[in-house]
């Protein structure tokens, strides 16, 4: 016990079949899509730099196969919204979006991309979702990078489940069913019991 | 900051120079508008003064004050080292009437100083280029560093999804989010619950 | 989006060519953050161009009206988020000078080790972006390695990576920590290695030097005269820099060379920002080994500095003390005042208008790099499409600053 139930709706895209090969294909397809995300990054402000530093060598992002930057949104297929989103960026966010071609998804990298941050004034959007529909929102200002990786994770799940509803998405594992959670064990050697 | 320097603008202007101080070591002059030009030539072109470089140029809101923005401008001279801070008033009540020369042909650095200053304030700079709206977009309608504009009135540009409640679109859902704190105790209800220790 | 509106001469029309418009917009992975630059083009060339800004301006004047002055802090964070501690420095220092306290020694050594190795974090990451645009990845990889480095330091004294909003009006938000110095010498040691690598990678390359030499070239006089300061601005061959001119903290006792580029060109300003790379070493070597161990971080006046926790929990004055400085904010005197401090891209002035009140009147950050941009029309102006990129990375448009 420990990771959450997924959803058990499945949404089924218009003009699937029930048939054997293409329940065999979707999940296929969604292991495919999932490990081999194109990004478009839409770098404004200073989670730009915590972008650089996850795509960098130390917290790599190649590993989960997504770090491959494509600069059309002809040729992604994940939109990541690092940083702040003002009204006078909202047109063009929301025409990258529209440029982009199905199945596309959405992570709002940062609190400002997810709802406005500390930003509550004339110019700023308050959150991107009040423009695009987003997949996956990723707290912090700006957030660490582990914490991008665990959203990228959770978009990776939920593009294998299928499930194209915009929505919170909850942690992997919830600390509450899961006592261990967020603990390390430490060991001095290899023949040393584990420090609790 | 140079007292030998605000002295010697007193000299040559006197009559366009309305007040003087030196709050916390910077020397500052308050202009009358007209000379705002004149005495920032002077400053340029003067070898003992040789302001070569315009740093700032900003405008200040008072608006209890008739007029009412505070022009202000501070100077810096890469030779002698030495700085000042030029003011000029200008703008009644409403925010209209705010109008002072431009000073693009004496410093390339005014061009866009002055640009977000019309845009933040509203002070029209006479004889500027090409005056228009630099940090905010053009379809924008008001001033928004003024202080009668509302800091969260919002001119969006693309219209909001048509989602209920979207200005308050909460991030967590009574049902979503980190499962600790109170929610946790309704979830956990027909497993025993959490003992709340709170109230004993 | 707007169009250019800039009248066509009537000479260029009568061959029936069109320049042809070219619009690199706000989402373009070359320009660093968001900005966009409508060219008009004949052939390769670039005739006109229009470079807008303000794609990301948050209003952090007008929200810094509504709080308090230590509120501040988290704002001017953001506004050059590559090197946030050089910032909060120049902010928390005018506020010292509309107060008239010094911050006690110790204190300003360790503002000056954190602000310089916030320096070399700016310097490494526009070196970097620099080089991997004109297709040098490696280097690029490295510098962050670096940067990384210094994170590792900062979130080990402040808490957090990059927007730590560490600096307060008085001191700092905590004493540093036991290894500092240690941490920091290894830190310092190991990014200056870096930079000693990529120098070997990148300047016998033949490709990388004919891309940045005498291109976007800049005279000295047009740089005056269009504001600019900092890296930018002594590349162009003047020796500005407001450490040497007008030293604040201990920077008036430390040796420090400041490099001062000839042609203003790209090159010269990639180069100089690698030779204050090692300049920042040797400060911080000297800070390092000057900085006191023990001793207050933190100025000794109630009227702005948190009381200890113990004695707002035990006395009733610091109770009431700490109340008033949390909710009131800290009571600058009326008045107005002007601070400069050499932030990564240049001279970082503050503005500050205060009403005597515990919340600002008006806060106004001077912009180095606004300024920078504001010449980049110039720069580029008859260059050709391809020199844009060195040209536009040469000149470390930080977004949140420019347009605040």
């Amino acid at each position: 016990m420990g990771e959450l139930t997924p959803t058990t709706t499945q949404i089924l895209e218009p003009g699937e079949g029930q048939g054997f090969a293409t329940t065999r294909l979707e999940p296929l397809l969604a292991w495919a899509q999932k490990y081999s995300l194109f990004m478009y990054p839409f770098v404004t402000a200073c989670c730009g730099m915590e972008f650089m530093a996850v795509t960098s060598p130390r917290y790599d992002l190649g590993r989960f196969g997504a770090e491959a930057p494509r600069f059309s949104p002809r040729q992604s297929d994940l939109l990541w919204v690092v940083g702040t989103i003002v009204q006078r960026q909202a047109p063009i966010l929301k025409r990258i979006y529209e440029q982009m071609a199905e199945p596309k998804w959405v992570m709002a990298f940062g609190t400002c991309a997810s709802c406005g941050g500390f930003y509550d004034n004339y110019a700023c959007v308050a959150g991107i979702d009040k423009i695009i529909p987003c997949d996956v929102y990723i707290p912090g200002c700006p957030p660490r990078p582990e914490a991008v990786l665990d959203g990228l994770l959770l978009l990776q799940d939920k593009i294998q489940r299928g499930d194209k509803r915009p929505r919170i998405v909850k942690p992997r594992t919830d600390p509450v069913t899961n006592p261990k959670h967020g603990i390390v064990e430490l060991r001095r050697s290899r023949n040393s019991r584990p420090i609790v | 900051m140079s007292k030998a320097l605000a002295t010697l603008v007193k000299t040559q202007f006197p009559e366009a120079v309305l007040e003087t101080h030196a709050q916390f070591g910077d020397d500052t002059l308050v202009l009358a508008p007209d000379a705002w030009k004149k005495v920032a030539r002077f400053l340029r072109d003067t070898p003992q003064a040789s302001m070569d470089m315009l740093m700032d140029l900003t405008a200040v809101d008072f608006p209890d004050r008739e007029p009412r923005f505070e022009v202000v401008a501070h100077f810096y001279s890469l030779e002698k080292g030495h700085r000042l801070r030029l003011k000029a008033r200008v703008g009644d009540a409403e925010g209209d009437g705010a109008e002072i020369d431009t000073l693009t042909d004496l410093w390339a650095s005014a061009n866009w100083l002055e640009r977000e200053c019309w845009d933040m304030f509203g002070v029209v700079f006479k004889g500027h280029p090409d005056l228009r709206r630099i940090l905010m977009y053009p379809e924008f309608e008001g001033h928004p560093l003024r202080k009668d504009y509302p800091a969260d009135k919002i001119q969006p540009l693309v219209p909001y999804l048509d989602i209920e409640n979207i200005e308050k679109l909460p991030p967590f859902g009574p049902d979503e989010g980190m499962s600790f704190g109170r929610q946790t105790h309704a979830e956990r209800e027909d497993e025993g619950g959490i003992e709340d220790k709170r109230d004993s | 989006m707007e169009p250019l509106d800039l009248p066509l001469d009537e000479s260029e029309i009568e061959l029936a060519t069109e320049p042809m418009l070219l619009n690199v917009g706000p989402s373009h992975p070359a320009m660093h953050g968001t900005v966009r630059v409508v060219m008009e083009l004949s052939g390769e060339n670039i005739e006109r161009c229009d470079v807008q800004v303000g794609y990301l301006h948050r209003g952090f004047e007008k929200m810094c009206e509504r709080g308090t002055w230590t509120q501040v802090f988290p704002y001017v964070d953001r506004c050059n988020y590559v090197s946030p501690m050089l910032n909060n420095v120049g902010f928390a220092m005018a506020c010292e000078k509309m107060l008239g306290i010094l911050v006690p020694e110790r204190c300003q050594y360790y503002r000056m080790i954190l602000g310089e190795l916030a320096r070399m974090s700016d310097h490494l990451t526009c070196d970097g972006a620099m080089a991997m645009e004109l297709g040098a990845f490696t280097p690029f990889l490295w510098m962050i390695k670096g940067r990384e480095m210094i994170w590792d330091l900062m979130e080990e004294e402040t808490g957090a990576r990059l927007t730590h909003s560490f600096g307060r009006v008085g001191g700092m938000a905590a004493p540093p920590t036991d290894g500092f110095k240690e941490h920091a010498r290894a830190v310092k040691d190991h990014c200056l290695r870096i930079v000693e690598e990529v120098e070997r990678l990148l300047l016998g390359n033949r490709i990388f030097l004919d891309r940045l030499e005498d291109i976007g070239v800049v005279p000295a006089a047009d740089a005056i005269s269009l504001g600019w300061t900092g890296p930018c601005l002594r590349a162009s061959g003047v020796p500005f820099d407001v450490r040497k001119a007008h030293p604040y903290l201990k920077y008036g006792e430390i040796e420090f060379d400041v490099p001062v580029g000839q042609s203003g060109d790209c090159f010269d300003r990639f180069m100089v920002r690698i030779e204050e790379l090692k300049q920042c070493g040797r400060i911080i070597d000297q800070c390092l080994e000057r900085m006191p161990d023990n001793g207050p971080i933190n100025v000794d006046d109630p009227r702005v500095v948190l009381p200890p926790k113990e004695d707002v929990y035990s006395t009733i004055e610091g109770t009431i003390q700490h109340f008033k400085i949390v909710m009131e904010g800290l009571k600058l005197p009326a008045g107005e005042v002007y601070s400069y401090t050499e932030g990564g891209n240049g001279e970082l002035g503050y503005y500050l208008v205060s009403d005597g009140s515990g919340t600002p009147w008006r806060v106004r950050i001077r912009p180095p790099c606004f300024l920078i941009t504001g010449g980049l029309e110039r720069v580029i102006t008859g260059q050709m499409i391809a020199d844009v990129v060195p040209c536009f990375g040469s000149l470390n448009m930080i977004g949140g600053e420019c347009d605040r």
